[in-house]
């Protein structure tokens, strides 16, 4: 296949929209009728309404039109070379042992098979291969809960998604090791990487996710994931997401969650770096008696952009939510934050609770933060709250009172503005290790370097801070 | 001298509030300032410490033969001033434990000495919890958080304990104190005397000078020392009150 022959000069949705057209067989090849049916609408509505700009209201603080003008690189099949992955790549947590699974440029890689069993029988893979393995559980959650009204990005995605991973926790399986799905983009070339994720947990099920989106160089990309999560009765859901990629990268993150039941999650998104990030997450709570914790960290510098769509949808009685977002804006950085909470007409004893903090280091750094609650039942709990502040300079004075530092200080109050966020990592070598980013972080030495975003520097050795904020 | 204030005015907003102010401390001694509301004894504890927006628009602060005026107040703390804040700030996040183990091994650092050993920091903060009777919770917790009024100007001292000063200066320090709490705070406070350290007291009240016996007693009064004698001059103040001392002052 000719795979240059319509990026060179069109924007991306007029390359997207001839490439289906021409490679439409191709495109569809290993697909089920289900998910062909799903891609032929998706392509239908893309067609129509395209990708959105920032006169759409949801993208209003974040300039689209940059990415989407721009020209890409779309690969519609894995890259002939065998680059190993896991060569390239390590990801050495020093005292965490993980299940990894890897990916290069949007496509499954590494010498391992495209889909496999763990020992407790979770199964994780490609989803085109698990597309045809596990028909049945794919057909009955593939494409339900990933809303493409209005968001050509979740049309493009349906349309056109050639891999990403597959993960099912059958009914009352726990996972024995953290999954960590790592990402890496990778590419001489400008590219637009299209990942579709179906994670599936069964009832009783319990599993602890950590995915990692990577660049390891510093030419541009735009990656757009879309993520369906479907958590069953009483089941138990971690996920933390790592952002760390150069500043060239744009990331369109889209993250759709169904709970039942007394089902509870926990996700923590953290964001290091990356030129420009969109996070939607949409959390829907069907079953009564479930519980949602939406935690996130951003730390963005230069002319990053974070954007953070978070929705919580109380659909049904009795359920908790749990939302904060906490970011430290540098130089000229901006952010958005958008939190939506739905509670509908029956749902009753609902209590939500939103935060989203932030800390504007600089005049010229801007966070637009909008909560937004709409709220059809009469007994129920809703809070929200913002702030936007400056370093609290009462405090500088105290602390460099002591003799610290105003640089020292400085990072002391980052700190400990963050912690809030690291102390809900419940698994512990993971906790030390985010702490340890953050404050390299902080410090502007973290580098969206040659290794796993855990993994800068070499095994175990140990970060020196001058400031020793560790527990004694 | 350890401390030598020459003919100092401060400004804060382009308002003096310090005018042309003289005061000496030598190493053993302590002063207490007292004087009504409003009359510039925390801006002097602010323009000694180096708190930002106090402007300095004329005379020297001498501190161990340097005048430390554009100095940074992390660099005067490393030199060996303290102050007790008349209000302790609260810090969310920032531990105790791990805010005076940072500010100890930066004063270290300043001093060319090695960071202090896990072990004998933490048989330092054991030793200085019991001299200002702390609990040992509240060195868990973050600096200040959620400590009762007591509490926080007890921590005050347990700071300058860990710090080991040779200046400190006590800003009210014994305000929304109750008896027991200033008796605690005033043993600290004496335990700590030596004659290698001086102390500067600033209070409305005779009260605390019961306790922490001054050498001297100063009274500020629009922005000067307008009088200075023994600990007598406290009772005097007391007895007569700062009306007396304004006729006294203006006659």
């Amino acid at each position: 296949m000719e795979k240059d022959t319509l990026q060179q000069t069109l924007p991306l949705d007029d390359m997207l929209i001839g490439q289906y057209r021409q490679y439409k067989d191709l495109i569809s090849k290993n697909d089920t009728p289900h998910v062909r049916q799903l891609r032929q609408n998706a392509f239908k509505k893309f067609e129509k309404e395209r990708f959105p700009t920032s006169n759409d209201e949801q993208w209003r603080h974040t300039d689209v039109e940059a990415l989407t003008g721009d020209s890409y690189i779309n690969e519609l099949q894995p890259p002939d070379s065998e680059k190993n992955i896991e060569e390239m790549f390590r990801c050495d947590v020093h005292n965490f042992d993980t299940e990894s699974y890897s990916m290069l440029n949007g496509w499954h890689s590494g010498n391992g098979e495209s889909l496999k069993t763990l020992p407790e029988g979770i199964v994780i893979g490609s989803i085109r291969a698990a597309m045809g393995a596990y028909p049945e559980i794919f057909e009955k959650h593939y494409g339900q809960i990933a809303e493409s009204e209005g968001n050509g990005f979740i049309q493009i995605n349906t349309a056109m998604m050639q891999d990403g991973v597959f993960i099912w926790v059958p009914d009352g399986v726990k996972s024995a090791k953290t999954l960590q799905i790592i990402k890496i983009i990778n590419k001489e070339e400008q590219l637009f990487v299209q990942s579709r994720n179906l994670i599936v947990l069964g009832k009783n099920s319990e599993l602890s996710l950590m995915h990692c989106d990577d660049s390891v160089d510093q030419h541009a990309s735009l990656v757009n994931t879309v993520t369906e999560i479907f958590v069953d009765e009483a089941a138990h859901l971690e996920m933390y997401k790592l952002q760390n990629l150069n500043d060239q990268s744009a990331l369109i993150n889209s993250t759709f969650v169904r709970q039942l039941a007394n089902s509870t999650i926990k996700t923590n998104t953290l964001t290091f770096n990356c030129g420009l990030i969109r996070n939607n997450i949409h959390v829907r709570l069907d079953g009564q008696g479930s519980h949602a914790d939406v935690l996130g960290l951003y730390l963005m510098d230069k002319e990053q952009h974070i954007d953070n769509q978070i929705r919580i949808d109380h659909n049904v009685a009795n359920c908790t939510s749990n939302e904060l977002f906490k970011g430290i804006l540098d130089e000229a950085a901006s952010a958005v934050f958008n939190g939506y909470i739905y509670v509908a007409r029956d749902a009753q004893k609902t209590n939500a609770y939103q935060n989203n903090n932030n800390i504007l280091l600089t005049p010229t750094a801007t966070i637009n933060t909008m909560p937004f609650l709409e709220i059809y039942a009469d007994d129920v709990k809703c809070s929200h709250g913002a702030t936007v502040g400056q370093l609290d300079q009462e405090a500088m004075f105290y602390i460099r009172s002591r003799g610290i530092s105003a640089a020292n200080a400085r990072l002391l109050l980052m700190y400990a503005f963050a912690a809030d966020i690291i102390n809900q990592i419940s698994i512990e070598p993971l906790r030390q290790r985010i702490d340890d980013m953050v404050k390299k972080r902080l410090r502007g030495e973290l580098s969206v370097c040659e290794k796993c975003v855990l993994h800068c520097g070499a095994p175990e050795k140990e970060y020196h801070f001058d400031i020793d904020l560790s527990q004694l | 001298m350890l401390l030598n204030i020459k003919n100092l005015t401060v400004a804060i907003e382009g308002k003096e509030i310090i005018k042309n102010l003289n005061f000496q401390v030598n190493k053993g001694e302590v002063h207490a300032i007292m004087g009504p509301n409003g009359t510039g004894k925390s801006t002097l504890a602010a323009a000694i410490t180096g708190r930002e927006g106090y402007e300095i628009t004329g005379g020297e602060i001498w501190f161990k033969d340097k005048n430390i005026v554009d100095m940074d107040a992390d660099e005067r703390a490393n030199l060996g001033i303290f102050l007790s804040f008349q209000y302790p700030v609260e810090i969310p996040g920032v531990s105790m434990t791990n805010f005076m183990r940072t500010a100890i091994n930066a004063q270290r650092e300043y001093r060319n000495l090695p960071p202090m050993s896990a072990a004998e920091f933490l048989k330092q903060m054991e030793e200085k919890k019991k001299l200002v009777d702390i609990h040992s919770k509240l060195t868990n917790r973050s600096v200040n958080e959620g400590f009762s009024g007591g509490e926080k100007k007890k921590n005050e001292i347990f700071q300058m304990a860990l710090l080991d000063p040779t200046l400190a200066i006590l800003d009210e320090t014994d305000s929304g104190l109750d008896i027991d709490a200033l008796r605690t705070v005033a043993n600290g406070v004496n335990a700590l005397r030596s004659d290698e350290n001086a102390f500067v007291i600033i209070t409305h009240y005779q009260r605390l000078l019961e306790y922490i016996v001054p050498d001297f007693v100063h009274v500020m009064y629009d922005g000067k020392i307008v009088k200075s004698g023994n600990k007598n001059l406290a009772l005097e103040l007391e007895e007569k009150g700062y009306e007396w001392l304004k006729e006294h002052t203006l006659a």
